[in-house]
């Protein structure tokens, strides 16, 4: 539950009751939440574009407006992830953001980002196939990796070369340079208006024949992915990215993959492959092989603390991703966040410790406090959801024995909580 | 903006790793593994407890994350086949700073150009490696490891530590605290030096208690642990070494490549027992409005040189500093219709140093004789890996990147 949700209390632990699978039928199945109800995703208004003799006052004010908005949109989704009531889907959104990574650094417009956010959350169960069609003609997509300005005249590779790489296939998934390039050739002729609208530009757009992976076609991107979703590398490598991102920084064993490969196959539907990976009894015996990233980490400390949802508390959180290194909507590169060994420099170890410090404070912590001295360490491995702590974590306890609130953060920084 | 590469972070994350797994490495978990955290004060410590003899070589390794376009950097302006290539995006023979009758620099690099005039830049031409990889995350491996037929989970300074008879935990250092594959080795790992990291936290005794070795840990849990014993040495180095040198005030951790050059001048100018130091910048990966964009990417790279080496002019070490900058891949000849370039192959490599046979180094590949649109290297990297190993780190190359490489020949 740790590693799929943000956030997990005992108490919530205590409630499942049906088993794991009733659980995660559960969080993956739609339904009410209030919390998401009171976090209405926010509209953004038009900023119109500086005319081109615009005075250097008129574009900066532009590019201050454009920022706020980036801003605003990040401290929503922060804000969403803490305040949601089945956190599983944000949880999942955040993977597959990371999976597609698109950043505002490039796409600039903070309602681009939230369209493609809307349909990640949409479309990030079920049909994966009509995700990457959907992901294909995306506008924010399109502008990050330069689409909207790949022609007949002069194919620009990046989509088609990131789709395979990094989307479906993965490096060493059979394709071939002469692949890319006649992918390059299938995808030309989009456009992205001032509007968002994404539109085909017959004139710009090659008209083929293209072939590609073996297969020879006037192909739209449409077509294209039919082709590329049918290769037989793509469930093995969607299985193995996922697994990472859910499971484990360790190698899924060949056996493992072919197994959830075959469960996605089926209708190359997410939610099969999501489910198939958390049942898997690997899955169970991975434990402890997985780095929470800062995300994870931040919010399902202050989720599982009861933080009050304020805007400051909010803030807050916001301030330590930032020095942590991970700000949803800004993903270093398209390969998305690193992951593992990566989040644990040693001036991540700092500003880990002085934020589990501010977050103990912030939140409900009771369970801890109104515990007898001898049932102290127990109330919070129940508090945070773990089963036991490690020798090393039990000594480092025991020096903050007397402060609650000290404890608190010793747990929620020990690696027990930090590797699930 | 075309900033796809973050240039604080090296492309070492999921990516790389889980695809070095996917195509079969065994270990690779190994790769970030026991990170040598180490600050500002191991620095000092280590450069008065055993500083580097003087007139030791040094060798300072640049990294261009992206794939920089070197036709665009190196330009061949007075061939017609490049303007013919690169319509609306190409520089002007007028407009280049004139290195010989054909080729001149980008405008961007004006003090490069006084060094070239100065007799302290060579530049070797067309260096790729056979069957290149047109994918950043497999090129940059390639670079790193020096292994273009098989992935390798080892990077060639990590494995040039591993042969090295200096024991010296500082003898290779990376300016940042994440490191980069060709920094790890089979048995020994770069050190990542971060600056400026926060020396007072609360919990401390609790943090010290968290780093202490513990054998029932997973790697992952090991690794948190080490994290933590990182942050315990810093804590003891601020009660014991309060009046050690300090960093000049111009180096910040914005991780600017000029602050991570001028953090390598404090440390050899100190005497830091260091042979080698890796630094990085991103941002290179310029699919659409390039010239604009690559133009300020390199005039950042030519002030960070020129800061550092005025940082260096003072100090006798300044003519022992090999500097090398170099990128995945070059980019193709051929302009797309977004006015920049794609992926391609074989690039040029840039060495700054007194000790540098000036001038260039190899031909320019042909822009017309081309291998499905791009230029066929001319020479291997591995000959310049050989020379820098052979000439700068007193090692035999063969132990490092195997036999049959003849070194370059770059260096006096």
């Amino acid at each position: 539950m740790r590693r799929a949700a943000f956030g997990v209390t005992g108490a919530d632990v205590d409630r499942v009751g049906g088993g794991v699978e009733a659980w995660i039928d559960d969080a993956l199945s739609p339904g009410a939440d209030p919390g998401v109800d009171a976090t209405p995703q926010p509209t953004f208004a038009a900023i119109p574009a500086v005319a081109a003799n615009a005075t250097q006052a008129q574009r900066q004010a532009r590019n201050q407006a454009v920022n706020a908005q980036g801003d605003q949109l990040t401290l929503w989704w922060v804000t969403r992830m803490l305040a949601a009531h089945r956190p599983v889907v944000e949880r999942l959104t955040f993977a597959w953001h990371n999976h597609w990574a698109t950043s505002l650094t490039k796409v600039r417009e903070a309602d681009l980002m939230l369209l493609q956010n809307q349909l990640l959350r949409r479309q990030g169960l079920g049909s994966f196939t009509t995700l990457a069609k959907q992901m294909i003609l995306d506008p924010a997509l399109l502008i990050w990796l330069d689409a909207e300005k790949n022609t007949k005249a002069a194919p620009n590779e990046n989509l088609a070369r990131e789709l395979m790489e990094l989307f479906t296939l993965g490096v060493g998934g059979g394709y071939t340079e002469d692949d890319v390039k006649q992918s390059a050739r299938a995808l030309t002729g989009w456009r992205v208006a001032a509007s968002g609208a994404v539109t085909n530009d017959a004139k710009r757009t090659d008209p083929g024949p293209e072939t590609v992976l073996g297969v020879t076609d006037h192909f739209t991107p449409l077509t294209l992915l039919d082709t590329i979703l049918a290769d037989p590398s793509h469930p093995r490598y969607l299985a193995t990215r996922w697994w990472h991102q859910l499971s484990s920084d360790d190698a899924p064993p060949d056996d493992l993959v072919t197994r959830l490969a075959a469960s996605y196959v089926v209708g190359r539907d997410s939610t099969a492959l999501i489910k198939a990976i958390l049942v898997d009894p690997a899955f169970a015996s991975a434990a402890g092989t997985l780095m929470t990233s800062p995300v994870e980490w931040v919010v399902g400390s202050m989720r599982t603390l009861a933080v009050p949802v304020t805007a400051a508390n909010v803030q807050a959180g916001l301030a330590v991703l930032r020095r942590l290194g991970q700000v949803p909507f800004y993903p270093p590169n398209v390969s998305g966040w690193p992951s593992g060994a990566s989040w644990s420099s040693s001036a991540a170890a700092s500003t880990r410790a002085a934020a589990a410090t501010k977050f103990a404070s912030l939140g409900d912590i009771s369970e801890v406090s109104n515990a007898s001295a001898t049932s102290r360490i127990d109330s919070v491995a129940h508090l945070l959801a773990l089963d036991h702590f490690s020798d090393r974590t039990l000594t480092a306890l025991a020096l903050a024995k007397g402060n609650p609130a000290q404890l608190v953060a010793t747990a929620l920084i020990s690696p027990d909580y930090l590797v699930v | 903006m075309n900033a796809l590469y973050n240039p604080r972070l090296p492309l070492d994350g999921l990516t790389r790793r889980n695809f070095l797994r996917a195509s079969g490495v065994v270990g690779a978990t190994a790769l970030l593994a026991g990170t040598a955290g180490c600050t500002w004060n191991d620095v000092t410590r280590a450069a008065s407890q055993n500083p580097l003899p003087a007139g030791t070589p040094i060798l300072v390794l640049v990294t261009m994350y992206g794939g920089n376009d070197w036709l665009n950097t190196v330009i061949p302006a007075a061939d017609p086949a490049y303007h013919d290539a690169r319509p609306g995006m190409s520089y002007a023979h007028d407009e280049v700073l004139a290195l010989d009758s054909v080729s001149g620099l980008n405008p961007g690099l004006k003090n490069m150009s006084s060094l070239w005039s100065s007799k302290k830049l060579g530049i070797m031409r067309g260096v790729g490696y056979p069957n290149p990889d047109r994918s950043h995350f497999r090129s940059m491996d390639i670079w790193q490891t020096a292994s273009p037929s098989s992935p390798l989970n080892t990077g060639w300074l990590g494995r040039w530590l591993d042969h090295a008879s200096d024991q010296e935990p500082l003898l290779g250092l990376n300016i940042g605290p994440v490191l980069p594959v060709l920094a790890v080795g089979a048995q020994r790992t770069f050190a990542a030096l971060s600056v400026k990291e926060p020396v007072t936290e609360p919990l401390s005794a609790v943090m010290a208690a968290l780093g202490t070795p513990n054998s029932a840990d997973t790697e992952a849990q090991r690794i948190v642990a080490s994290s933590y014993a990182a942050v315990g040495r810093v804590r003891d180095d601020v009660v014991t070494h309060m009046s050690q040198v300090s960093l000049p005030d111009q180096v910040t951790d914005d991780g600017s490549l000029k602050s991570q050059l001028l953090t390598v001048a404090a440390c050899i100018k100190l005497g830091a027992p260091t042979r080698c130091y890796t630094v990085s910048m991103g941002g290179f990966d310029t699919h659409a409005g390039e010239k604009a964009t690559q133009q300020l990417l390199l005039t950042t790279v030519d002030t960070a040189i020129t800061e550092f080496r005025k940082a260096m002019t003072d100090s006798p070490r300044a003519s022992d500093v090999v500097l090398v900058a170099y990128s995945e891949f070059g980019r193709r000849v051929m302009a797309n219709a977004s006015e920049g370039t794609d992926h391609g192959t074989a690039g040029d490599v840039l060495i700054v140093s007194d000790r540098v046979k000036a001038g260039f180094h190899g031909d320019q590949p042909s822009l017309t004789d081309l291998d499905q649109g791009d230029l066929k290297a001319s020479q291997d990297f591995r000959s310049l890996y050989a020379e820098l190993l052979t000439s700068v780190l007193g090692a035999d190359p063969t132990a490092v990147i195997g036999t049959g490489i003849t070194a370059s020949q770059v260096l006096v």
